[in-house]
């Protein structure tokens, strides 16, 4: 069993999605119960393999990459197959492996227009695959691959089934992206030549290997290390989205069905925070300390400017869009310390954040199925209408606040704590500053949070749905998806180690060689 | 005394007839058509296509046992050659062919056009561009490429009673014209320099008369302008778009896929056995095609209606990606090979991707009769699968991934940022720059594709004939296959080099 993990086990769970879409894909789109079962079931098998995986793990040894797979790729440019887990992948890994099939258990009785569940569900399994890829890849080139296929079934779920301005909004998210990705393979390329040579088959070759460039990277100038992280920032910052990248989230995240908002921001915000813990600064610690007042300047700016937008939105759904990015602005400030302590906050909020703006999504979606609306102004009273929906709304915006008990809350006050005493070679004087303004950014958020849960949540129904019969409370596929999710939100709250643990040794490495190597 | 005259004036060159097995068997095939054309009737003309393909598919043959067998052939004094590189664009070539024959069958069955004389032309031109694969001498360069273009001239007017199609012969043949007049001149100054015509000569002469540098200067200068016609880079592009939009779409493909390609065969045998010693003449002129190139043919893109123009302007944008490695490859022998790598990677895939893209585009205009880029509204509502294969080629093209436009979009940045050199980095970031604006016009259309109703409401599906089809596997396959596992074509590039002889 072992063994066979070992070789195969990443592998398959990459790539079982994409069996199942062509499953789907021979199969006329009439028989919408096979997709929908296929699919599902392809989530689940994935599921599994992700549960022997983790089961599997040695979790002592988090550090090290586990299951590894390598082999020749394009040997031309000595790019490999490399596929690994360690304790940083592993809580990004099982945040998708849950979040798929929850997606697809909440579609099944309500696709978006204009239906089409195979063409839905094909997209949805192959952006499974593109997302397991990102994270488990370990060459710069198979990345990359990854990184790009998750654009196009995003592009076409929030092109095909979102909502009126869909086909702007789908145009901006893409060609933000790509140009983010342009900018970010020719990083990597500056990356790949500059760096030293290593022996391969008893050749000389470069090397875009993740385990090695950091050793190989060493010998880069700093002018160029600059530019080429540079480079990955715009690549990572664009997809986080960090300020002033993030005017393409707001659009995709309103215009897009709610599965693909809960996914896009459970998962694909995590890429590019991945990138930063994972590739950027390990690879060039040294232009990531020169970077990082800046990456933690821009942070906190994304901070301030999300909350304060929020206050000033009218729509529910535009609301959480712009919530996360001031959330994910944590995220990058407790990346931006480049402590064991900021990262493993960072790598919390990340899980955290996917988990609670899910939720978010995931009621917005279903608030918008009853009401037809998502103007604030015209909701109220849902307490009172659909007790268990309010509930559920309220519970996610404490979570989302920060509430101490809940998943959020481990997200947030580390990272702000971790301002404090910044890396080596970081000013602390200029961090304790961002410190105290991110925690500004914690009120705001309670704000508007609240604001917004007391003009949905509380009051009577408004006249117009007052004996609307389309006000039901949570059907029986909702509190299916969503459970799982909100006893999480819980379990995390109270035993935040479940994830502390797993990243500890992996983060600590890493860390050592951002100081080791940083001076 | 006339056996002494005849042995003094012509010594009969020894021929390897296993080396000249692809071109005798192509020269052939044009020979039985014509004969067939002329010895049947109105019957069975149908005949020509199959004939056309099955030559073409015999050539290969050949072609994989000279590949296999793996030794260069050098003859007719170094004039010709048969090596890695020659076979894999040979191999390009002739398999370019027979998807344009596939395209062609029935559009020009229907239209009751000239079918025997069509293929022979088409073959010709072929047989150009296979002879331009091994040419290493001015003078079977600039044959061969006649012999790709005349014929081409005469199968972009192949509608005679379209006035478009005749403007686009017209336009074409006056451009091409010009434009190997503008070659021969250069082509006259080079010899004049160096008193050879022989590739390998010049190219171990050019480097040591520095005193002489404005006339090396003008005569590479137009030499290589000469090419940049064919290939459509701006400035020199403003033949395309309309002789596309003109010709029947098959030879349009055919014109943006094989002919642009033996253009860039041309510009590379000159440029890397001729020129390559003077580099710092040639670097700085294909950069600034490149550059120009990619960015106006791609803004000019943006704002086509029609599928063919914008796919023309896009052709021009991606000569300039092809260009761009050459605006470095002078700097080392290393970013030398690099650059001829990836630009026959680039040619390679650019065939694929494009030619489906033609094929699609065929099948749908079967139907709607237009080429408007709404006439595709709500494809995927009645042609699902059309509008898969599209949607692929066209992510293909915007260089995405796992379609193989990336690889090759990668092995142009890879080739840029081998230089090391700061020009090397801009042009990447220029091409950067551009694939996003590229996605502009081919997230449009993917867009009017999925995401827009049908103009007329017309929902009847399309039915594909037989040999669009296999062309439709044939290169979505190939564009996908190439996408997921690079290596599968790297294999056959890997040791393609043009620096054997100037050693």
């Amino acid at each position: 069993m072992k063994d066979f993990l070992n070789s195969w086990g990443i592998s398959l769970m990459v790539f079982l999605p994409l069996v199942g879409a062509l499953a789907m894909l021979v199969v006329p789109k009439a028989n919408e119960q096979f997709h929908k079962v296929v699919a599902l079931a392809a989530s689940l098998v994935v599921g599994f393999i992700g549960i022997l995986l983790m089961t599997n793990f040695d979790y002592d040894a988090s550090g090290r990459l586990q299951f590894v797979v390598d082999m020749a790729w394009i040997p031309i440019i000595n790019s490999r197959y490399i596929v690994g887990i360690d304790g940083i992948s592993l809580p990004m890994i099982a945040l998708t492996l849950l979040i798929v099939p929850l997606c697809i258990i909440y579609s099944w009785n309500r696709f978006p227009e204009p239906k089409n569940p195979k063409a839905f569900l094909i997209l949805i399994l192959i952006l499974e695959t593109g997302m397991l890829g990102s994270f488990v890849a370990q060459d710069l080139i198979l990345f990359f691959v990854f990184f790009e296929v998750v654009l196009l079934p995003m592009y076409f779920m929030i092109g095909v089934w979102g909502g009126e301005k869909r086909q702007y909004a789908s145009l901006k998210f893409f060609l933000y992206t790509l140009f983010g990705s342009a900018l970010m393979i020719v990083a990597f390329l500056a990356l790949y030549f500059l760096s030293d040579k290593v022996s391969i088959d008893g050749q000389m070759m470069h090397s875009f290997d993740v385990r090695l460039l950091p050793e190989l990277a060493r010998g880069i100038s700093t002018g160029a290390a600059l530019w080429i992280f540079g480079g990955m920032f715009i690549g990572f910052g664009i997809k986080v989205p960090m300020f002033p990248f993030h005017t393409w989230l707001p659009d995709a995240h309103t215009q897009a069905p709610t599965v693909g908002s809960v996914i896009l921001a459970a998962v694909l915000l995590k890429l590019g925070t991945y990138g930063f813990i994972r590739i950027a600064i390990p690879i060039l610690p040294g232009a990531a300390e020169k970077w990082a007042p800046f990456i933690g300047l821009l942070a906190v700016i994304g901070i301030i400017y999300g909350a304060l937008c929020c206050l000033a939105q009218t729509d529910m759904k535009r609301l959480i869009a712009f919530s996360s990015v001031s959330h994910m602005g944590f995220v990058m400030l407790g990346i931006a310390t480049l402590t064991t302590f900021g990262f493993q906050a960072a790598i919390f909020g990340m899980v955290a954040h996917g988990l609670i703006t899910g939720m978010l999504f995931f009621v917005a979606g279903s608030t918008k199925d009853r009401y037809h609306t998502l103007d604030i102004s015209r909701l109220g009273g849902m307490l009172k209408s659909m007790p268990h929906m309010g509930w559920i709304l309220g519970f996610a915006v404490m979570a989302s606040l920060g509430l101490p008990g809940l998943a959020g809350f481990w997200g947030e006050f580390p990272a702000i704590l971790a301002a404090y005493e910044p890396g080596v070679g970081l000013n602390v004087a200029f961090f304790r500053v961002l410190m105290v303004i991110a925690a500004i950014g914690t009120v705001l958020s309670a704000a508007y949070l609240l604001w917004m849960y007391q003009r949905v949540g509380f009051g009577v129904p408004s006249k117009e749905f007052e004996e609307d019969p389309h006000l039901h409370d949570v059907t029986f596929s909702e509190w299916l998806a969503w459970t799982p999710i909100l006893i999480l939100i819980v379990v995390l709250g109270f035993v935040p180690n479940i994830i502390f643990k797993v990243t500890d040794g992996a983060v600590s490495q890493t860390i050592a060689i951002v100081n080791g190597l940083g001076g | 005394m006339l056996a002494q005259l005849l042995t003094f004036a012509w010594t009969a060159p020894s021929l390897d007839y296993h080396a000249l097995a692809p071109e005798i068997i192509v020269a052939a095939t044009i020979v039985v058509l014509i004969l067939v054309d002329v010895f049947t009737g109105e019957r069975s003309r149908w005949a020509s296509s199959s004939i056309a393909g099955i030559g073409l598919l015999l050539a290969l043959i050949p072609i994989a046992t000279l590949a296999y067998d793996g030794v260069d052939r050098v003859m007719f004094g170094g004039g010709f050659v048969v090596d890695n590189y020659a076979l894999v664009l040979q191999a390009l070539f002739v398999v370019a062919g027979y998807v344009v024959i596939l395209l062609s069958t029935n559009y020009i069955a229907e239209g009751d056009y000239h079918e025997g004389e069509y293929y022979t032309l088409l073959l010709s031109s072929v047989l150009g561009m296979m002879v331009m694969a091994s040419a290493r001498d001015l003078i079977s360069i600039f044959i061969a490429l006649e012999l790709v273009s005349i014929p081409a001239y005469m199968l972009a007017a192949w509608r005679k009673r379209d006035q478009n199609s005749n403007e686009a012969g017209l336009k074409y043949y006056l451009m091409g014209v010009f434009a190997s007049a503008i070659l021969l001149y250069g082509m006259s100054l080079i010899f004049g320099i160096t008193g050879s015509t022989l590739l390998v000569d010049i190219g171990a002469d050019l480097g040591s008369y520095v005193s002489s540098q404005p006339i090396i200067t003008l005569g590479i200068a137009f030499v290589l302008i000469g090419f940049a016609f064919k290939v459509s880079a701006v400035p020199f592009h403003q033949w395309a778009p309309d002789t596309y939009e003109g010709a029947p779409t098959p030879v349009t493909s055919f014109l943006a896929v094989a002919s642009k390609a033996a253009g860039f065969v041309a510009i590379l045998n000159v440029l890397f056995i001729g020129f390559y010693g003077r580099h710092d003449v040639w670097e700085p002129l294909m950069w600034a095609l490149a550059a120009l190139s990619m960015t106006v043919g791609n803004l000019i893109a943006l704002r086509q209606t029609n599928v063919v123009r914008m796919l023309a302007y896009s052709g021009i944008a991606q000569a300039g990606y092809i260009l761009a490695p050459l605006a470095v490859a002078g700097a080392t022998l290393d970013t030398g090979s690099e650059a001829l790598r990836s630009i026959v990677v680039y040619l390679l895939i650019y065939a694929a991707m494009n030619l489906g893209a033609f094929a699609v585009v065929l099948a749908v205009a079967r139907k709607t009769r237009s080429g408007e880029i709404k006439s595709f509204g709500g494809l995927f509502s009645y042609a699902p699968t059309l509008t898969v294969c599209m949607t692929i080629f066209l992510f293909s093209l915007a260089g995405i991934p796992p379609a193989a436009g990336w690889f090759a979009k990668l092995s142009i940045f890879s080739s840029l940022a081998s230089a090391g050199t700061a020009s090397g980095y801009v042009l990447a970031v220029i091409v950067g720059l551009n694939s996003v604006i590229a996605f502009g016009y081919y997230g449009r259309l993917i867009r009017v594709m999925w995401m827009d109703e049908a103009p007329d409401g017309d929902r009847t599906p399309i039915k594909v004939p037989a040999s669009l089809s296999f062309a439709l596997i044939i290169t979505v396959a190939v564009t996908l296959v190439w996408g997921v596992f690079p290596g599968a074509l790297t294999h056959f590039t890997d040791h393609i080099t043009l620096f054997s002889l100037l050693r």
